[in-house]
């Protein structure tokens, strides 16, 4: 018998005004007799929309109608064979533009709670199984992945599992790319990314850390000497972008990027950290999307009494998924939208000291197909703010490119690849942010098994 | 992990290590710099690489002893493992096709100079070198310099060793003394470089600098380590950590590089403290 209740589970949460002094984990999880009830909201349609809003086409009501009987092992079973970082992508993909998106429940009433359920069954497979890890038969061919983000290791699983001898080369210390530099313990438990690394490591993937592809080693370097027959570049978007506004080199001016890598990778939230962070009374981020949330629900857990959200267009053009747009607003993250920074101004130490906008009004709709934010005549705003954080998005690092003879990119610096990942180089394919510019876990993820699949093929084909 | 094989004590605040790094010293050149961590729990910081054999697999760092990590880097010891050693990392130094080079080091700067400096004169330039501290008992490298130069001024602030003065006097006086100089290259604290290129602008001479600003991930991710040169931002660590001189907006850069002197100040009080607790 379906539920037909119109509302979602709700998700278990730690309260606003705790957890925005803590790191820990925000959304608690549902419980084994929640997920079995809001399993049941689904219908088992017939079209399975649901299942053509997933990047990676997740056969949604499949693992769903194994909740609802509670055989979470067989959901986890059923999610596995389309996604490698489950625990990861429910808890930070944006459902409510994909999979939930479709969901015929939310036609009348919200969508069932795909993303809280799948999350559900990674929690539980990762607490509940025993089954061994057992590597796959070697198949005497090596494989090098350049990066060890969504795309990275997604790409280096699927390998593994093949049989291919992986080295995944990453340049940080540590391994996980922007699921540990950049999403914050609070949305990601950083446990969790290092148990899907710990999963790579028992098939077998072996992780190079502090290697900077480009740097220590060339890509064709790895194809020459070192003997890997193909190569798979994920190496992000990691570069951060400006605004080229006055004062944006003060102190107590960061990227978003910079500002997470110390909180996150560093810990320097942590009392007696090595890497030191700004004390500060009042942040502004300047930005709409994931990272900027990020940041700000960061700077709150910092101490800041006041953090502001900054964004030029309106509230409906936020690109962040909306639960963490909440979830900010409930941490008492202030937002500033059709609001547009001009100019930082200083205090008498040369720290940033207030920010200087204008306001916005919305105008025709762009390339983009969002309306175009225009600036007011003659107005002007001024936030009082003692750090300011630019989240305003990144572009592909550069390193690779410069170093990677015949590697064609766009203008923009993506690397040019086709939709199996094939670049314009024999045996190396790429995926990710590093070719699309900055997008969702998700879709690296899709990107990395799309491209194993089509290393898989090009090794086979060239060893007849 | 990388093991320390050599350690020497160039003077009290300046140390030198020999670290087992065949990855980074097989592309190692001379004004690239590496990212390490002492321990797990460590800071990310770089230090330019002072030398490197390709054959026997190392690299060499020379650090002055200025914060927490580079004091406990201080207590490791030959046969120690540093945590992490990532490189070689920033654009080599330029050094096709310069004849005739001044070269200006300050203090621990040397110890980034004498490599170039090195270089030029492996490759048959002239090299004339430059290079100040503040006292004879800081001096690093005055052998090794005067190796690869054909002409060698030593300064110091004090006039304890050398000659007392500042390098601007020293390289003033070789261009007034007719000296013609392809190119200067200055590494060494911010003040000294910003005067150097101001007396060389002057005199209408090329100069290069090698920036040394806060970094974390040193591959472009951060964007802490950026700084305006001819008005343009530039990431240190991947556009540099070499630059014209004569573009770099100093000021900034100085005020940039004090942004955690309170923090940093607090925490090599506490790992002095730490280890001298350990020494009782």
């Amino acid at each position: 018998m379906a539920n037909m209740s119109l509302k979602k589970n709700e998700m278990p949460s730690q309260a606003p005004d705790v957890r925005n002094k803590n790191f820990r984990e925000v959304a608690l999880g549902y419980t084994p007799e929640t997920a079995i009830d809001e399993a049941k909201r689904c219908l088992n349609c017939k079209n399975k929309p649901c299942v053509s809003g997933c990047p990676v086409n997740i056969h949604i009501p499949e693992f769903i109608a194994k909740v609802a009987e509670g055989e979470f092992e067989e959901a986890y079973k059923v999610i596995a064979q389309s996604s490698s970082l489950p625990a990861v992508c429910g808890r930070v993909c944006p459902q409510e533009t994909q999979c939930e998106s479709k969901c015929v429940r939310g036609i009348k009433g919200e969508p069932v709670a795909i993303g809280r359920l799948e999350r559900f069954v990674a929690d539980y497979h990762n607490a509940h199984s025993t089954e061994k890890i057992s590597k796959p038969e070697p198949n005497g061919h090596k494989v090098a992945v350049i990066g060890s983000g969504p795309a990275g290791l997604a790409c280096a699983s699927d390998l593994a599992k093949k049989g291919y001898d992986v080295t995944v080369f990453e340049a940080l210390h540590v391994a996980g790319g922007v699921l540990v530099y950049g999403i914050p313990e609070f949305r990601l438990p950083k446990s969790i990314v290092s148990k899907e690394i710990e999963g790579l490591k028992d098939l077998g993937v072996k992780i190079s850390t502090n290697t900077v592809i480009g740097k220590t080693m060339s890509v064709q370097e790895l194809m020459s000497e070192e003997g890997f027959e193909a190569v798979f570049i994920g190496s992000g978007a990691g570069l951060p972008r400006f605004m080229g506004i006055p004062g944006e080199n003060l102190k107590g001016v960061y990227s978003a990027n910079e500002f997470l890598t110390r909180v996150n990778l560093m810990k320097a939230y942590k009392e007696g950290s090595d890497t030191p962070i700004q004390r500060f009374k009042s942040a502004a981020v300047v930005g709409g999307g994931n990272v900027a949330m990020d940041a700000a629900r960061c700077a709150k857990r910092l101490g800041a009494e006041n953090v502001y959200i900054v964004y030029r267009r309106s509230e409906a053009e936020l690109p962040a998924r909306a639960e963490e747009v909440e979830h900010a607003k409930e941490e008492g993250i202030i937002f500033r939208t059709l609001t547009n920074p001009v100019q930082i101004i200083p205090d008498e130490n040369g720290f940033a000291s207030k920010l200087v906008c204008r306001e916005m009004v919305l105008g025709e709709p762009d390339a983009s197909g969002r309306r175009k934010p225009i600036e007011k005549p003659d107005s002007n705003i001024e936030i009082d703010c003692d750090c300011v954080i630019m989240a305003i998005g990144t572009s592909p690092n550069p390193l690779i490119k410069s170093t990677t003879n015949g590697l064609e990119t766009q203008k923009w610096g993506g690397i040019v690849a086709d939709e199996t990942g094939k670049t314009s180089i024999e045996g190396v394919y790429a995926g990710g942010d590093a070719v699309t510019g900055a997008a969702t876990v998700i879709l690296a993820m899709g990107a990395g098994k799309t491209a194993a699949k089509a290393i898989d093929e090009y090794i086979v084909s060239k060893n007849k | 992990m990388n093991k320390i094989l050599e350690k020497e004590i160039l003077n009290p605040t300046v140390h030198k290590m020999v670290v087992s790094a065949p990855l980074v010293a097989k592309k190692a050149q001379p004004g690239q710099f590496i990212i390490l961590r002492v321990d797990s729990e460590g800071e990310r910081i770089p230090l330019t690489i002072a030398d490197y054999d390709r054959e026997k697999g190392t690299v060499t760092i020379i650090y002055q002893i200025v914060g927490a990590t580079t004091e406990k880097l201080s207590h490791l010891n030959e046969g120690d493992f540093i945590c992490d050693f990532a490189g070689p990392l920033g654009k080599p130094t330029e050094t096709d096709g310069l004849k005739k080079v001044a070269v200006v080091g300050g203090g621990v700067g040397c110890a980034i100079a004498y490599p170039v400096a090195k270089k030029l004169h492996d490759s048959g330039a002239v090299v004339h070198s430059v290079i100040g501290f503040r006292n004879k008992d800081l001096v690093i490298l005055e052998k090794e310099f005067s190796d690869v130069s054909d002409k060698m001024v030593l300064v110091s602030d004090d006039g304890s060793t050398g000659r007392k003065g500042l390098v601007t006097d020293a390289l003033k006086e070789l261009i007034e003394s007719g000296e013609k100089y392809d190119e200067v290259i200055t590494i060494g604290p911010l003040i000294m470089m910003k005067f150097v290129c101001k007396l060389t602008k002057e005199y209408g001479i090329k100069t290069v600098v090698s920036m040394n600003p806060i970094m974390i991930d040193g591959t472009g991710m951060c964007g802490g380590c950026r700084l305006t040169v001819g008005g343009e931002t530039k990431f240190a660590c991947v556009d540099g950590p070499d630059f014209d001189g004569h573009l770099v907006d100093f000021d900034e850069a100085m005020a940039r590089g004090s942004m955690y002197k309170t923090q940093e100040r607090a925490a090599h009080e506490h790992a002095c403290r730490l280890f001298s607790k350990e020494a009782k």
